[in-house]
């Protein structure tokens, strides 16, 4: 009886060793695998969320070191600011609604041919998207600048008398920016295209529905994760863009990442270059946010119910 | 008459689509393809095509100094970024596959959060954080932020490898003795070992490409070939940059190639 008793305090105890030595050890795990990640975590800790924070808390002060709000003040004072934001906009909406205008019909009919023929055409979609920037956007300041193909074309034909004004101003912009911007559209709608179950469309042929009425009522809200997807994404890059309209807009269109670079290097302006900074950041994180919030809706709704 | 994934509709009868799609797809490729035929004109003036043919933009691309220095700078930086990000990348995939990890959805978003923050700002930010520490203008500062620009990629190519792989494989080898990393190294690495190359390709083609941030952070002698083409371009449209562009377009088709055909293994 004792004995037996003694033997089960000795399985007790036991089991709380074996316990703690378990805890101890998925603890041990935990912490290898963090430590596994650290390298990386410290690398952006260092270069993106130390310097941005840094930047958030200049931006409260102004010139002379005091605690203000006059670099926000300036975005609705100056006529230049209000310009930049105005062209950035009126940038991202146009580009967003161009790679929507033709890249939908380009992912609908990838998403209609054999996988043999979209794999190849989808060589065409990637390849420009790993070409640098810069490259693409040297090609279309040859085709469009005042001696560039187009104008020497047209002019050798005899369409026009004058260069068309293409390059260094607002259309230059567009039609350099929808280009690089367009896979961003075309991936996420294919990949969402290419999900769609066919048996829905030929149901809905089958039950006496025309071609475009089963598009429009089967097909396209289908397709609408992908393309809200890919319009989120054109127009938060739009937002930011540097390269193409600097190089294509000539100094003419003065956009948001723009203006921050000329407050930055030269003005040396830190508070007002981080104001646009911060706006600009949270402008992006607000819009995914928000987008992540009506997917989430969505979501439920088209497969839920 | 038609695929298994069309509807039932004559291809005929959608002629139209299959034009604008082929229009849309000429708008894609077409102006880097037209670079490179003009990269190798004869005149100082942009035609298409080229009234004559001679190697004369590639000689003055090789022959200058300033490009060929700006081109070892790019393939250094390139090269130490991958080798760098690749290892730290590869790390961090596998702990955030391991599920043991707490909170790691939120560390994932954090080391692909480049992805999403406007690269203007990470230039601006990371100038000014290297000006207090003096690493402005040199090849570690370049490689540090091209690295942190590359670890996204590497870590979702990585992680995308490790959906298809069975985990318990390394634990049945660590169950016979072997240590955690030999088990890594020896059973886990060679059936992902495909999509950590695609991700060091990725690595390479980010940095190689970069221009914001180095147009912040590079200069003097440490100043990359993108940033020198930027600086070019804001000037001059110089036919130079049409054969340097053409290498690169070379490159990104060699690189990518090797990533697609590592896909086909992978899958």
């Amino acid at each position: 009886m004792t004995a037996q008793v003694a033997d089960m305090g000795v399985l007790a105890d036991r089991g709380a060793l074996n316990s703690a030595r378990l805890t101890q050890d998925a603890r041990r795990e935990s912490l290898t695998f963090l430590a596994l990640c650290s390298p990386g975590l410290i690398l952006v800790g260092l270069i993106i969320v130390l310097p941005i924070g840094w930047l958030f808390w200049l931006s409260f002060f102004d010139e002379s070191g005091a605690l203000s709000g006059a670099n926000y003040a300036r975005f609705f004072e100056q006529r230049s600011y209000v310009r930049t934001f105005i062209t950035t906009f009126q940038v991202a909406f146009l580009v967003t609604g161009l790679t929507v205008l033709i890249g939908y019909p380009l992912s609908y009919m990838l998403s209609q041919i054999s996988r043999r023929a979209a794999a190849i055409c989808m060589i065409f979609v990637i390849l420009p998207f790993w070409t640098s920037v810069l490259v693409r956007t040297y090609a279309w300041l040859v085709i469009l600048q005042r001696k560039g193909l187009v104008n020497t074309w047209l002019m050798d034909l005899g369409v026009i008398d004058q260069p068309l004004p293409l390059a260094h101003n607002f259309t230059g912009v567009i039609i350099g920016m929808t280009h690089i911007l367009l896979p961003f559209m075309v991936l996420p709608l294919y990949g969402s295209m290419k999900s769609i179950d066919t048996d829905y469309l030929r149901a809905g042929m089958n039950l006496g529905a025309s071609p475009t009425a089963t598009f429009w009522q089967i097909f396209f809200p289908l397709s609408l994760p992908g393309l809200a997807a890919g319009i989120i994404m054109v127009f938060v890059l739009c937002l930011g863009f540097f390269v193409t309209p600097a190089l294509m807009g000539g100094g003419n269109v003065i956009m948001w990442a723009m203006r921050m670079e000329q407050t930055t290097s030269l003005y040396a302006n830190w508070g007002a270059g981080s104001a646009l900074g911060v706006v600009l950041l949270a402008v992006t994180l607000g819009l995914l946010a928000l987008f992540h919030r009506l997917m989430g809706a969505r979501a439920t709704s088209v497969w839920g119910g | 008459m038609y695929s298994d994934q069309a509807l039932p509709i004559s291809h005929w009868r959608r002629s139209w689509l299959y034009v604008t799609g082929g229009l849309v797809l000429v708008y894609l490729i077409g102006p880097s393809l037209i670079i490179v035929p003009m990269s190798f004109s004869g005149s100082t003036l942009l035609q298409f095509p080229p009234q004559s043919w001679s190697l004369r933009w590639y000689e003055a691309y090789f022959g200058s100094v300033e490009w060929r220095d700006a081109t070892i700078v790019s393939v250094k930086v390139a090269v130490m970024t991958t080798l760098v990000a690749t290892p730290i990348g590869t790390a961090a995939a596998y702990a955030i596959n391991s599920g043991v990890l707490r909170f790691s959805g939120f560390i994932q978003t954090l080391l692909t959060a480049t992805l999403i923050i406007p690269v203007i700002l990470v230039g601006i930010g990371t100038f000014f954080l290297y000006a207090k520490l003096g690493l402005n203008n040199t090849l570690t500062g370049l490689v540090i932020a091209h690295t942190v620009q590359a670890l996204p990629l590497v870590v979702l190519t990585v992680l995308s490898g490790f959906r298809t792989y069975d985990m318990n494989q390394e634990r049945v080898a660590r169950s016979l003795g072997a240590n955690r990393f030999a088990a890594f190294w020896q059973v886990t690495v060679p059936q992902i070992r495909f999509s950590i190359v695609s991700g060091a390709l990725f690595a390479f083609i980010t940095s190689f490409d970069e221009v914001v941030v180095a147009l912040f952070i590079s200069g003097g002698e440490t100043t990359t070939l993108t940033r020198r083409m930027f600086t070019a371009l804001r000037d001059q449209v110089d036919p130079t940059i049409a054969a340097i562009s053409t290498c690169l377009i070379v490159l990104s088709v060699l690189l990518l190639t090797l990533a697609q055909l590592l896909g086909r293994r992978r899958s």
